[in-house]
């Protein structure tokens, strides 16, 4: 393991060699966007919100999953870059349908957060209002997919850290949904143990406790490092 | 599924076979195939829709597999596929009696026989309304 120094947005910073460059850009205060990434969990660089402009590369890379090198001169904010990252969250918005005056998670969402940071007040492009259902068979929980974004944290969790690997992403394209096991209700699943770590992890609302009212929800994101720190490292620190 | 030593990676080897051999994908099929290959379920459901090809509803007696690739398309694709439609089924159902399947399809790579239709897994090559038409009376469609 070697140290790598780099310079984000002007400020140098040191990593170390294996480091992506979201994870340095972080450690070094600097936040860069996302939706996919969650620490803790696999990267899959599926969102595209984290793409950063690194001098000497004519494309646009994904911080999240690009490892930081030695003399790296990275931007994380530009016009072009904003220009993008709006792109991305009116399409995430245009596409299902997000009524967040009536969202348990009004004010603690994350997909609300970016629209705020990127300064989104109206969305350019035609909502497609698909026809989607809640699924609220489970006792505790509920998944309402009018709120999903398909950005697979709650498949990875239930898959390398539960175990269980309840969710899949069916279908394709625009039909993309999440679905437990062989498409049947998530309270008739026979793999899920109920342990609520998707429904912590969700970004949005789509994942949600039930018997909580609008905005009254709070997501539990420390959790998922204290479990991998546990597992990696022998340590439990909360 | 032997053949593939049970292994995870064979899933789309083992679901082309299943298909071939059984028309389609019940739910039992694929919780038994995701029970051998010691899958979970929703990965096996996740690969099973993902591809077009796979079918989890069973088919008619009688497939009709439209091409509606670049070639087939200004050949005339549109127009035998509506011809086809109108006196069976939509693309991607089956008639109620389960007689006639309709699908369409990206290019099948025959693209000199435009417009080619895969009538029972066999090609059918230049295809117009009203050669369609007669294959439908042939097989017996009011
Ligand atoms: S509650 Fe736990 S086991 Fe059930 S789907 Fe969510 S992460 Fe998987
Ligand atoms: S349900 Fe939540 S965590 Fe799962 S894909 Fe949708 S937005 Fe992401
Ligand atoms: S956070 Fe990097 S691509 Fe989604
Ligand atoms: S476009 Fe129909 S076979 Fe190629």
């Amino acid at each position: 393991m070697s140290v790598v120094t780099l310079e984000i947005d002007g400020k140098v910073c040191t990593g170390v060699s294996g480091e992506t460059v979201f994870d340095v850009a972080w450690n070094n205060g600097v936040k860069i966007p996302r939706l996919c990434h969650i620490g803790g969990l696999p990267n899959i660089g599926a969102c595209r919100l984290c793409l950063v402009e690194v001098e000497g590369q004519k494309k646009l890379l994904p911080a999240c999953i690009t490892p930081v090198q030695e003399g790296m001169v990275v931007r994380t904010w530009s016009e072009k870059l904003i220009a993008h990252r709006r792109l991305i969250v009116e399409l995430l918005f245009a596409e299902r349908n997000h009524v967040c005056s009536v969202c348990v998670v009004n004010r603690n969402c994350e997909l609300q957060d970016l629209a705020v940071e990127l300064g989104l007040d109206h969305i350019r492009l035609r909502y497609q209002f698909p026809k989607l259902v809640a699924d609220t068979s489970h006792e505790r929980f509920g998944l309402d997919h009018n709120r999903c974004v398909l950005c697979t944290r709650c498949v990875r969790v239930c898959d390398e850290v539960e175990g269980a690997h309840t969710w899949d992403v069916s279908r394709r394209g625009a039909l993309s949904q999440i679905i437990a096991d062989l498409g049947e209700p998530w309270g008739e699943s026979d793999t899920c143990t109920s342990c609520g770590k998707c429904v912590q992890v969700c970004p949005t609302g789509a994942l949600f406790e039930k018997g909580k009212a609008v905005s009254e929800m709070r997501k539990d994101r420390g959790f998922l490092k204290y479990i991998v720190t546990a597992r990696e490292k022998g340590q439990w620190i909360r | 599924m032997s053949r593939h030593h049970y292994s995870g990676d064979a899933l789309i080897e083992v679901l082309h076979t299943a298909q071939e051999l059984y028309g389609f994908l019940s739910p039992g099929l694929l919780k038994s195939i995701a029970r051998k290959l010691r899958l979970p379920p929703s990965r096996v459901l996740g690969v099973a829709t993902f591809y077009h090809f796979f079918s989890l509803k069973p088919k008619g007696e009688h497939t009709f597999v439209v091409c509606l690739g670049t070639a087939c398309y200004v050949a005339g694709a549109p127009n035998v596929l509506t011809a086809l439609e109108h006196r069976s089924t939509k693309a991607g159902t089956t008639t109620a009696d389960g007689k006639v399947s309709v699908d369409g399809a990206r290019c099948i790579g025959s693209c000199g026989l435009a417009p080619a239709v895969i009538y029972n897994g066999r090609i059918l090559a230049r295809v117009t309304p009203e050669s369609i038409s007669k294959e439908l009376d042939r097989i017996g469609v009011e």
